[in-house]
This record gives structure tokens, sequence and C-alpha cells, in this order.
């Protein structure tokens, strides 16, 4: 955002709590790798230039990737300044930092979507004696207890974490709710290439059915390794994770699990064969079929015969890993913008109030927006709209109008 | 939505009311209610009219009514369904609904729909025979055959969706906090 608001000549300050991609640096686990290819990896002006196109980068990579972008586009930058508050003020906007308050007529909230872990109410019944752990704070398997684990929730955090504290000689429960599967290679490509090449990742917001239920679908289970290599429930069953099914909740210190493990499996199947038969149609359409090789379909999810539908966890278990999701942090944000849920009102980054957007949030704009190399598109659209605003005046920010053909009411 | 296919169920008007409750979320709360009546035995009979919803209260076109009793091997008079056979017509009515709707959406025309359930019970449970076995069933199986114009993927998913969506399916796989009172 910053080099496109340069780009149209607009003053304009970065801040910036702690250095330079500060969460990539701080919030992160040991053994993550980004779960998109280096080649995906670039920002406005500023492509992948090395040597691994194929490969993923780890976390100081990643973070050397965007102090170089900060020093490609000189960006004006200012480190080490937590935003405390930020409320309207005659015209615009004050932002309260600890060292002093900046006005300014537009905002742009970049502060990301995965600032808190999302722990659902029953995290507050852990019986004493289980540790919890949540993925900020979760660093490699030996900060764990030695002794039985259970990670809630089976999104690409929730995997990757299962698999290196199983590998690690701890046995793992794995809480499986609904999912996304897709297979890391297809076809010989990374199956976010083919995602990018077909237009599924440049899927606009208004586009969608629902918008509503495409921004809560969880994350898709990658894994970013050297040998590019499908991570999924068959792979972890393979290992000696035990498979049951979402955690529904935890009474008297005894944890119950949802009886539905057959059918979220079964759903993340069928989806997954729904995405490839997509991507074969889209290569078949573009005359590719001849370059490819033909599309492997990976097997059905196993399901255990009779997966556990509790127990006592002290018993099991010596520490539990929230994988339940991520949620922005706005608690500094004093401007009337959200709505009865506490989530941000905008269309499409365009927050409402005047001069405000957003950015990096889940398909905000695109599928890709909470992607890297999503933000270039984002940036452009949201730059050109503040540098109208600041011309003209005029903020057409507004609550998300009902999508067109909503996929709704399939009740039951 | 294509005017050909019709499962007689109105998708419209399930979109609408999807709108209504996401504007009003009040609207969406119900109250379902059931009253039952002892006859003799393990013979019963139960009742379902009026319930709460949209703001209001609501009434069926008309009372229906239900018996519940248990079969001669229970040594009972065998005057109606037992009450676990009442919930896997719960679960397979609700799923079967649920199918026709989402095929309605999915622009799927439906032929035929025909399930089949079985509940596995080991009465030790609820004769107190044995602690360490639950009153329940210990799992439950539902078989559909369906006659539908889509792929078996595009059947499976309606199949698999309509569980996704279920109330029933919902109240037997997750726990629901029950109070019984006595006044």
């Amino acid at each position: 955002m910053s080099r496109c608001l340069r780009e149209r000549s607009i003053d304009h300050v970065v801040l910036e709590r702690g250095e330079v991609a500060n969460s990539w640096r701080e919030e992160r686990w040991d053994s993550l790798r980004l779960l998109t290819p280096n080649w995906q990896c670039r920002l406005p002006g500023f492509p992948y230039s090395g040597r691994e196109p194929d490969a993923f980068m780890t976390m100081p990579e990643v973070v050397r990737f965007i102090d170089d972008y900060a020093g490609f586009i000189d960006a004006p930058l200012c480190a080490g300044t937590t935003v405390t508050s930020v409320r309207r003020s005659d015209g615009g906007y004050r932002v309260s930092t600890e060292d002093g308050d900046w006005r300014c007529r537009c905002v742009v909230l970049a502060s990301g979507a995965f600032n808190l872990p999302a722990l659902p109410p029953m995290h507050d019944a852990t019986p004493p004696g289980v540790e919890t752990v949540t993925p900020l704070t979760y660093r490699h398997p030996g900060s764990l207890p030695e002794g039985g684990v259970l990670v809630v929730g089976a999104s690409a955090t929730g995997l990757q974490i299962a698999e290196e504290v199983q590998r690690s000689g701890r046995r793992v429960t794995l809480a499986v709710g609904e999912h996304v599967r897709m297979p890391r290679v297809y076809r010989g490509r990374d199956i976010l290439w083919w995602m990018d090449r077909s237009g599924i990742l440049d899927e606009r917001y208004d586009s969608v059915d629902d918008i509503v239920r495409a921004r809560h679908v969880p994350s898709p289970q990658l894994v970013g390794t050297p040998e590019r290599r499908t991570l999924d429930l068959n792979a972890l069953s393979a290992l000696g994770v035990r498979l049951v099914g979402r955690l529904t909740g935890i009474h008297d210190g005894r944890a119950q699990f949802s009886g539905s493990l057959r059918n979220v499996c079964r759903l993340a199947d069928l989806k997954m064969r729904r995405l490839l038969g997509t991507i074969d149609e889209w290569a078949t359409g573009e005359g590719l079929d001849r370059d490819f090789e033909t599309g492997e379909r990976l097997p059905d999810t196993v399901v255990p015969e009779d997966p556990s539908l509790g127990f006592e966890l002290a018993g099991e278990v010596r520490a539990i890993v929230w994988a339940t999701g991520y949620r922005p942090d706005y608690s500094w944000l004093h401007v009337p913008v959200f709505d009865r849920k506490g989530r941000l009102r905008h269309d499409g980054g365009i927050v409402d109030s005047p001069g405000m957007v957003c950015m990096g949030l889940t398909f905000m704009r695109r599928r890709k927006s909470s992607f890297i190399h999503g933000a270039e598109d984002d940036a452009r659209d949201l730059a050109d709209r503040l540098a109208e605003y600041l011309g003209s005046g005029a903020w057409s920010g507004r609550v998300p109008a009902a999508p067109d053909g909503p996929r709704a009411g399939e009740g039951g | 939505m294509s005017e050909s296919v019709n499962n007689g169920v109105n998708v419209d008007h399930l979109i609408a009311a999807r709108q209504a409750v996401t504007e009003t979320p009040a609207a969406a709360h119900f109250t379902w209610r059931a009253s039952c009546r002892w006859v003799n035995g393990t013979h019963s009979h139960s009742t379902v009219e009026g319930y709460f919803g949209l703001g209001d209260e609501q009434k069926h076109r008309k009372e229906f009514t239900f018996d519940a009793d248990h079969p001669e091997t229970f040594a009972a008079e065998d005057n109606g369904a037992t009450p676990v056979e009442y919930v896997l017509v719960g679960l397979a009515s609700c799923l079967t609904a649920g199918v026709a709707g989402v095929a309605q959406h999915r622009d799927i025309q439906l032929r035929s729909v025909r399930a089949t359930l079985e509940g596995d019970m080991d009465i030790q449970g609820i004769l107190g025979a044995d602690p360490d076995v639950r009153n329940g069933f210990s799992g439950i199986k539902v078989t559909y055959e369906i006659d539908a114009d889509a792929s078996s993927d595009d059947i499976e998913a309606l199949v698999a969706q309509s569980q996704k969506r279920s109330a029933v399916y919902d109240i037997i796989t997750n726990p629901t906090n029950v109070t019984v009172d006595v006044k």
C-alpha cells in the first residue's frame, strides 16, 4: 500500500509496533514455512528473484523478503511505534501512539487478521494440569510437556503442529471439524499454480454466491516443505495420530467430540474432487491437457471405524493446542465500524467510515487478498479510492449488499 | 434457477427467510414443543401443535399425535413405535428434507429418494446389566438410494451437505444440555 500511495504522490507514514514484518518474526512457530511457493511471493514491482521458485520460504526468509521490500520502496516507516488508539477527529482521524499523536485524513488498517487466537468459550473449562497453548505462542514440540497432546482444529496450522508433535513421540489426538483438503502438487504443478493460473485466486468478493460463507472457509490443509509433500488426515493417521470429531465441549474435565467426523471428511473429499474437476475443465478448455500429466485423485480420507466421542482430559493429555483460528485485534480502533458480531464492516476493503480502508483480510476483495501476492491488486484499487477521496471528499463505503443468488437456505 | 427442476421445495422462500433472520436475528429464535401423556405400561400418547417462531406463537395446520410403546419382546403391548425408532424417524426425515432442499437449490431433479436406517444398541445399558454400556445407540447407519439427474459425486454431495445443515443430525452427533423439572 505504501508503494501504491507513493505512486499517487500521497503523503503517508507507515506505523509498525515492532520491526518490519514483526508478526512473522515473533508470532510463528519454528518449523513454519509459507504455504505459497516462492514464485508466488511478489509485491508491487518486486517479483521473487531467487533460484528456487518452487520452494517455500522459512520465517527468516519471509522477514528478509519483506525487509528487502521496505528498503526497495524506501517506505516512510516509523518502527517501534505502537498505535494505542484511532479516533475520528474533525474531518479525519487522530492516531495516538506511545510517541505522540498523528492527524490524518485517511487510515489504512493493515494490522492483519491473525493478531489473536480465536479461542472457543469452552477453552475456559480446560481442567487444571492440562496446559493450553495457542499457535501464536507455540514454538516447537519440545516446548510442550511430555505426554499426550490434543490438537483442536484441522486446518493447515492444526495439521502441521499435530504432525511434528506426534513425530516428537507425544501421542496426538486431532479434533477434526470442517476442513479443506488439497494435494500439494497436482498434475506436476503446485496446487496454487493451478488456482493462480485458472483465475480461482482472482475471483472477486462481489462475484461469489455467498461472501460471508466464503470468508469463513477454513484455510486449506497445506504445508510448505522442500519435498513438496501433501499433508492430510491420511498422512497423520499413518503416523499414529488419533482422529476424533470436532471438540464440542469440555464438561467436568471431560472432552466431548462430535459424531460428525465421517461427514466432515466426506465433505472435504467431495469438495477436493470438485476443485480438481474445475481445474481439469480449465486445463482442457485452454488446450493444456497435452502439456501436463493426467490428474490423479488422492484416496478418500480413511475414517476410524469407531472414533472416540470423549475422554477424561487429565487422563489422556498434558496439553491442548488450540488451532481454532485467529482473529484481528481492533481493540485500539475507536470508530463505529463493527457489526453486531464485532466484525469490521467493509465493502471489499472500503471500510464504512470516510477515508478508511483495510488490507490483507480473508477474501477481502479477491480470494487472494490474504496472500502476500494478493496485496498488489487490492492496494492499487484501494489507493485509487483514497486518491479519489482526497480529491473529492466523496466516500462510497457501504455495508456489503446481499450478493446475487446466494447459495443459502440449504436448511433441513 | 432452472424452471424445469421441481422437487417441491420453495427455495426462494428459504433464501428470503435467511435474509430476514440475518437482518433481524431475534426472529430466528424458535421454540419447538411436544407434550406427552402416559397411557398405560410403556404406552404413551404425545402431541405437537403449537411452537414459537418469527417473534410470535405459531401453530401447525392441525394437531399431530404419536403413540409410543415397546414391542412384545419387552413384554409390552406394542401400541406404537419405540421412542428410539422415533429418533431414527426424526433423523431420516430431517436428512431427507435436506436432500430435497439442497437438490432444489443446486438444480438437481430428484426422481426417488429412499433411506434405510439402523441404530445399534446393547440393551444391557437400559437394563442396568452392565454399567460400562451406554443406554443409547452405539452407532447409527443411514443408507441412501437416490435416483436423480446428477453424477454420483453430486448426489453424494447432496447427502453430505444435508448432514451439515441438519438439526437432528446435529442433535444426535453433538451434546445438548437437557433440563428435566418436576412441577
